[in-house]
């Protein structure tokens, strides 16, 4: 055992351990996906009947069809469309109005400027779950129920972006805004033509971890969208489901979950290292 | 934080009305959609509607108190401590498994970095779907194969079942998050250090207990405070799916209680006083997490 040969070097034996521990952690993580992809694969009467199959069966084409055209309330096309609009709505308005707020408080002086900070900073302490029912009032007032406006703005100020973006300029060389200002240049140019490319890594960054922020709500989609074909497809999930004593379509049901699961998966495992970084990052 | 903000610019741009037009779509939208609903939550949980809905009666505090007085509502306590508690230690126990292991491997430890933090992006709704599907009463494979030892798997009516499940659950999905701080933690310890150990004849679990363990505190401390933050806000999409807050009570954590007392059970008064709760909650919450950052950004 590695344990017992005393240097930090890993061979032999430990070595084989390490790999089946971390083999035994990955199934873990797998099988719940891998039975829910199965699941997806092969037709209704495969699942009612327990044991259902282990082995992926042979409608995957038809039940990806069924679901995505057809789906048990709306079609989950139109969901996924849904969740697209919201998913990009929050993170490109979240880093849009952070940035601009980011730039007033670093370059500028103005009246207010402290008390403004602090009013985004407070925000952190008010997750939407703590204030449903007066913010579903808001938007119920605002006549935006059922409406990508009453999906996507209460969730669209975000503290951490304000602050991350702070942080950035902080670190930008006085130099470049001090050659500016000697050119003539305009803020907005300055803010245009050198601050946004230099901001580009860490608003791709921040890019990933907010579309699968807004990707993944489920509460407030749940409350304001009762009309079936505004659904998200991560809250249109559950709604799937029988109220009564009725069977769930499982094939359908399934496959959606994998479909809801993809687009996130992609841009995590596509922009991996862009990740791993934003959330270090926005997370200190 | 309060040592970032000292910090100021030596070169400004003049100019009053651009950075207000900068700052106003933050603004305008946190007034709006965030301290509006809050100062109403604080406003409404001042009184209680008339059994008509059409008044409102001021009782001060009486909401709180009768919340406070409130078996169910002290139960929603006792079971948002367990849930938290058993969410952060499975999830982080498992992670830092993992990443003890996957730092132990010079080759390899990449691919399963890949393979590992990818469940990040399954939202909490979904993972409660999966997990509700391999524990179905009639047709999970799970409860099919308990059966066959003879173990009759009822998350249904079964208080501790439910619980069990929705915690795994919550669980699964949040151990990526961590295996990737604890294996950055564990890959910022100087090598030589725990080398200088094994020289001595330190074992690895002595080596672990001695020099790894409290050298990885402050990514453990960082992590316990976000996942408890995790587990009392963002699993409400577990429980919704899952068990929907029972069997009876057995499941109904704060945020969920906030949401069916407020939404199903149109008890806005008292809907209004958990939020405020819950307000206190995290923000004490967010200030521990503040401070702890001050404290690392001044080392």
């Amino acid at each position: 055992m590695a344990q017992q040969d005393g240097m930090v070097e890993k061979r032999g034996g430990g070595l084989w351990l390490t790999h089946l521990g971390m083999i035994i952690g990955v199934a873990f993580i797998f099988f719940p996906i891998w039975l829910a992809f199965v699941a997806s694969t092969v037709e209704q009467q495969a699942i009612v009947r327990p044991p259902m199959p282990l082995l992926p069966g042979d409608k995957l084409v038809e039940n990806y069809t069924r679901a995505l055209t057809s789906g048990v309330n709306a079609p989950v096309a139109m969901m996924l469309m849904n969740s697209v609009i919201m998913a990009l709505g929050i993170a490109i308005g979240k880093i849009a109005i952070s940035l601009l707020s980011a730039f007033a408080i670093v370059y500028f002086r103005f009246p207010g400027r402290h008390l403004f900070f602090w009013l985004i900073f407070l925000t952190l302490m008010l997750p939407v779950e703590v204030r449903i029912v007066p913010t579903y009032e808001v938007i119920a007032n605002f006549g935006m129920l059922n409406s990508y406006s009453g999906l996507i703005l209460p969730l669209i100020a975000s503290a951490t972006a304000t602050f991350l973006f702070r942080q950035f300029f902080m670190t930008v060389p006085d130099e470049l805004a001090e050659a500016a200002r000697v050119d003539g240049a305009k803020p907005m140019r300055f803010f245009f033509d050198i601050l946004l490319p230099m901001s580009r890594t860490n608003i791709a960054a921040l890019f990933v971890i907010l579309f699968i922020y807004g990707w993944n709500q489920y509460l407030w989609p749940l409350l304001i969208t009762t009309d079936p074909s505004m659904n998200t497809i991560v809250m249109g999930i559950k709604q799937m489901f029988p109220s009564g004593d009725d069977t769930a379509d499982w094939p359908v049901i399934m496959a959606t979950s994998i479909l809801a699961m993809i687009p996130p998966v992609l841009v995590v495992i596509g922009m991996q290292r862009l990740f791993v970084r934003g959330l270090v990052e926005s997370e200190k | 934080m309060a040592h970032g903000f000292a910090m100021e610019k030596r070169v400004t741009f003049k100019g009053m009305w651009l950075p207000l037009l900068l700052i106003a779509p933050q603004i305008v939208i946190t007034a709006v959609f965030f301290f509006y609903p809050a100062g109403q939550a604080i406003w409404q949980s001042l009184f209680i509607p008339d059994p008509f809905g059409l008044s409102m009666q001021w009782v001060g505090l009486g909401n709180f108190e009768f919340l406070l007085k409130d078996p169910f509502y002290r139960a929603s306590f006792v079971t948002t401590a367990i849930f938290s508690t058993l969410v952060t230690v499975v999830s982080m126990g498992v992670a830092l498994y993992l990443a003890v292991l996957a730092d132990r491997l010079i080759k390899g430890s990449g691919t399963y970095r890949t393979l590992l933090i990818w469940p990040y992006a399954v939202a909490p709704a979904v993972a409660g779907v999966l997990w509700l599907f391999m524990f179905n009463t009639r047709v999970g494979v799970v409860t099919w194969y308990l059966g066959l030892l003879g173990y009759d798997w009822n998350h249904v009516l079964n208080d501790s079942e439910a619980m069990g499940l929705v915690v795994v659950a919550s669980a699964w999905g949040r151990v990526s998050y961590n295996f990737l701080f604890f294996l950055a933690g564990l890959q910022a310890i100087p090598k030589s250090v725990i080398e200088a150990a094994a020289i001595d004849g330190a074992r690895f679990w002595t080596r672990f207990r001695t020099i790894v363990f409290p050298l990885l505190s402050p990514t453990t401390f960082f992590l316990l405070v976000v996942n408890i933050i995790y587990a009392f806000f963002e699993t409400f999409g577990v429980i919704h799916t899952i068990t929907g807050g029972g069997p009876q009570q057995a499941t109904t954590i704060l945020v969920y209680k906030v949401y069916s007392d407020g939404f199903v059970g149109q008890d806005l008064g008292s809907s209004a006083a958990q939020s405020v709760i819950l307000l206190v909650i995290v923000s004490i919450l967010t200030v521990v997490q503040f401070k702890y950052i001050e404290r690392r950004v001044h080392y």
